[in-house]
């Protein structure tokens, strides 16, 4: 990493989104800071529910202004991103910022060509011409390796296979430059064979344009194949944060322990699975306490009563948990698979 | 089976089943030769221009108790297949024979029987649900059709929701959307499981649900199965899953079953380069033990115009000549427990240069298990 680093590229300090409506207030997001440095691949795990996707699409204030109620401090490389208008928030999106969604057939206009939607884009960032935007778009996709790259340039979204309509995604993503890529669970939707391509590319791809990422998953070997640092996200609160090996081969946080102790491989056959009891809270009603208290199995009445803090254990790791000396030290890590 | 008697339901089945047909050795489930071609259909006069092989000549037993897991990508056609085992869509050749009758065939065993020993799970748990009929309602619907009363198939429906773990004081007058994702995968296997089949299909029945969800789910069909004594076959494209509760393990490529055996025997062995690759796949839990170059390139085929030959030929790494002119065929006399797999590097004399001299159990060429590095 070079001297830039004086000023994250990613700095989120107490993010709160709630969705008000007549009925209920949804406190989706509660409290989350982040920072991600230049060149950095940041993993948010989470179940369903648990704020990641809402603090992502804040970060691209993507979310209904009417609707969601945003506070806190967002910046990208320095510019804070609440305070964009207009023109500035149109040139932020797609410039500074990209993303990457789940569903890349939804994400992407089925009427035009996928050629077209990058030229359009490039062209409507850096002011050049339609046909300089489709040799951008050639560029990019050959960037991508998307084989036979000439003929998928005048191809419809609906005319690719997954795969491929995901790397015309990534594509349009990176057209450009950006510093910072969110990736809001890119290869959920894929088959395998095609998801682990897709993540090695990813990763080249991030390792050569230095991009800043914030990949979004709920799959812990995604994380463990892409991540620098993965922060665990539960009920719309960081619980734990950390370099990925920490987190993985060592996690602090109950839930994080329960994330790895209930995730299936093969050689548990024929014994339970030590599953997590009961369901995430309801966020329009979170408990007083450790949103994860009602589950888990080292908390007491201290845990259900007062929200914990956020106990650092050193530089950038920290767990939010009442227990973190008490509880057995990761007795579940060494079940982990090679 | 007296359907108004409903207290068995609730009672747990020893392994000498009363309701066998066929004797205890008789597979539970013999699919030979199962197709299905979906016409596509165009032009003015709406002529068929081209057909999608979902499912191309697929043969497997499935034996009394075991759990029978069917791997593969998306369109390989594992959801067609177990909507051919429900005859939810009629085969287009190929027979089914449940229990030692044939499905659906003169003198066999009638579409209507058979659906009632066997049942289904959905992926998407919500839309397998009717949104307007409170939870215990939808689980006693199956019963009434079959001929129970209304306060007899409602108290059999609250048995099970209890043995599913959900109380049905709290969650019976509930409706789907009140419920969350687990929840109303239980309440799906509840439904599944009131006319008490003998074989359930799990059609990504936990795909859809959070990890530290599905293994809840994953545990409760692992007592059930004991409790109930139930078949299952259990569809996914979660490798660890499928290793985790299968017995045996179907491979499927585009619509054909490219490799069949006991679960040690593949994921320890694979024998079929798919199979290899596809295990190669996997993501490690461990941050130090990333993968570099993926296993596949490309994804895979259409089905409306499969490769010729072995349609895994134009991924594969050890593909030759052979591999594009004949079609490997599934050896079909490695009896039900045996491990088969269609690839011409397994059959002596095939013409492929690393073809096998004699069929030793369990001969891996050039180990095709390693991911090429």
């Amino acid at each position: 990493m070079t001297t830039e680093t004086k000023t994250p590229l990613v700095s989120v300090r107490d993010l709160n989104v709630k969705f008000v409506s007549r009925e209920a207030t949804v406190n989706a997001v509660n409290d989350v800071s982040l920072t991600v440095q230049h060149g950095e691949v940041l993993c948010i795990i989470g179940e369903s529910g648990s704020g990641k996707s809402v603090s992502m699409r804040a970060l691209m204030r993507l979310l209904p202004e009417r609707r969601a109620v945003i506070s806190g401090k967002l910046a990208v490389d320095g510019q804070d991103v609440l305070a964009l208008k207009g023109k500035e928030l149109a040139a932020f999106r797609g410039g500074e910022a990209a993303m990457i969604f789940q569903e890349p057939m939804t994400a992407l206009d089925p009427v035009y060509t996928v050629g077209h939607q990058i030229a359009e884009t490039v062209r409507r960032h850096t002011g050049c011409s339609f046909e300089e935007g489709l040799a951008r778009a050639l560029e990019l996709l050959e960037l991508v390796k998307v084989p036979s790259a000439k003929r998928r340039l005048n191809a419809f979204p609906h005319e690719l296979s997954g795969g491929l309509r995901q790397r015309a995604m990534i594509a349009l993503a990176l057209s450009c430059r950006p510093k910072l890529l969110l990736a809001d669970e890119p290869t959920t939707a894929l088959d395998a064979t095609v998801q682990i391509q897709v993540l090695i590319l990813m990763r080249k791809l991030q390792q050569e344009l230095g991009m800043g990422m914030i990949f979004v998953t709920h799959d812990l070997g995604v994380a463990a194949e892409i991540a620098d640092r993965v922060a665990v996200m539960y009920a719309g609160r960081i619980v734990e944060t950390g370099t990925v090996q920490e987190v993985l081969t060592d996690p602090k946080h109950p839930y994080t322990k329960g994330m790895l102790s209930s995730t299936v491989h093969g050689n548990m056959r024929g014994q339970d699975i030590e599953a997590i009891p009961g369901s995430p809270p309801d966020l329009r009603a979170l408990p007083t306490g450790c949103s994860f208290g009602p589950r888990c199995a080292f908390a007491d009445s201290h845990c259900l009563e007062q929200l914990p803090p956020e106990v650092m254990l050193g530089n950038d790791r920290l767990a939010r948990c009442f227990k973190v000396d008490a509880a057995p030290a990761a007795a579940d890590a060494g079940s982990v698979p090679a | 089976m007296d359907m108004t008697e409903t207290k068995s339901a609730l009672s747990s089945v020893s392994a000498d089943d009363a309701r066998d047909r066929g004797g205890k050795a008789q597979p539970m489930l013999i699919a030979r030769g199962l197709q299905k071609h979906f016409p596509i259909t165009g032009g003015i006069l709406n002529r068929t221009v081209a057909r999608i092989r979902a499912v191309d000549g697929v043969s497997f037993t499935v034996m009394k108790g075991e759990t029978l897991g069917v791997v593969g990508e998306s369109g390989c056609g594992k959801s067609t297949l177990a909507r051919l085992l429900m005859h939810l869509i009629p085969p287009d050749s190929g027979e089914l024979i449940f229990d030692g009758e044939a499905v659906a065939a003169k003198d066999g065993l009638e579409v209507r029987d058979m659906r009632r020993l066997m049942q289904m799970v959905f992926q998407d748990s919500y839309s397998s649900l009717n949104p307007r009929m409170p939870v215990e309602d939808s689980i006693a619907y199956g019963q009434i059709v079959h001929g129970a009363s209304n306060e007899a198939a409602k108290q059999a429906a609250r048995a099970l929701m209890e043995k599913v773990g959900l109380d049905p004081n709290l969650f019976g007058p509930r409706y789907p959307h009140e419920l969350s994702g687990g929840q109303k995968q239980r309440i799906n296997i509840a439904r599944a499981l009131v006319l008490e089949p003998r074989v359930v299909i799990l059609d990504e029945a936990v795909s859809a649900l959070d990890k530290s969800v599905e293994a809840q789910v994953l545990n409760l069909l692992r007592y059930l199965k004991d409790v109930f004594n139930l078949t299952y076959v259990f569809i996914s494209h979660d490798l660890n899953v499928v290793q985790y509760v299968s017995d045996r393990v179907l491979v499927m490529y585009l619509g054909e079953v490219v490799e069949i055996g006991p679960v040690d025997k593949i994921y320890a062995n694979p024998k079929h380069p798919y199979t290899a690759a596809l295990l190669a796949s996997r993501l490690s839990m461990n941050p130090d033990d990333r993968v570099n170059e993926p296993p596949l390139i490309g994804d895979p085929p259409n089905p409306i115009n499969p490769p010729s030959g072995c349609r895994f030929r134009t991924r594969c790494e050890f593909a030759e000549k052979i591999c594009e002119i004949e079609t490997p065929a599934l050896p079909q006399d490695v009896g039900p427990m045996g491990h088969a797999c269609a690839c011409h590097m397994f059959v002596a004399k095939s013409g492929h240069s690393k073809s096998i001299m004699h069929t030793a159990e369990d001969v891996t060429p050039s180990s095709p298990a390693e991911s090429p590095s």
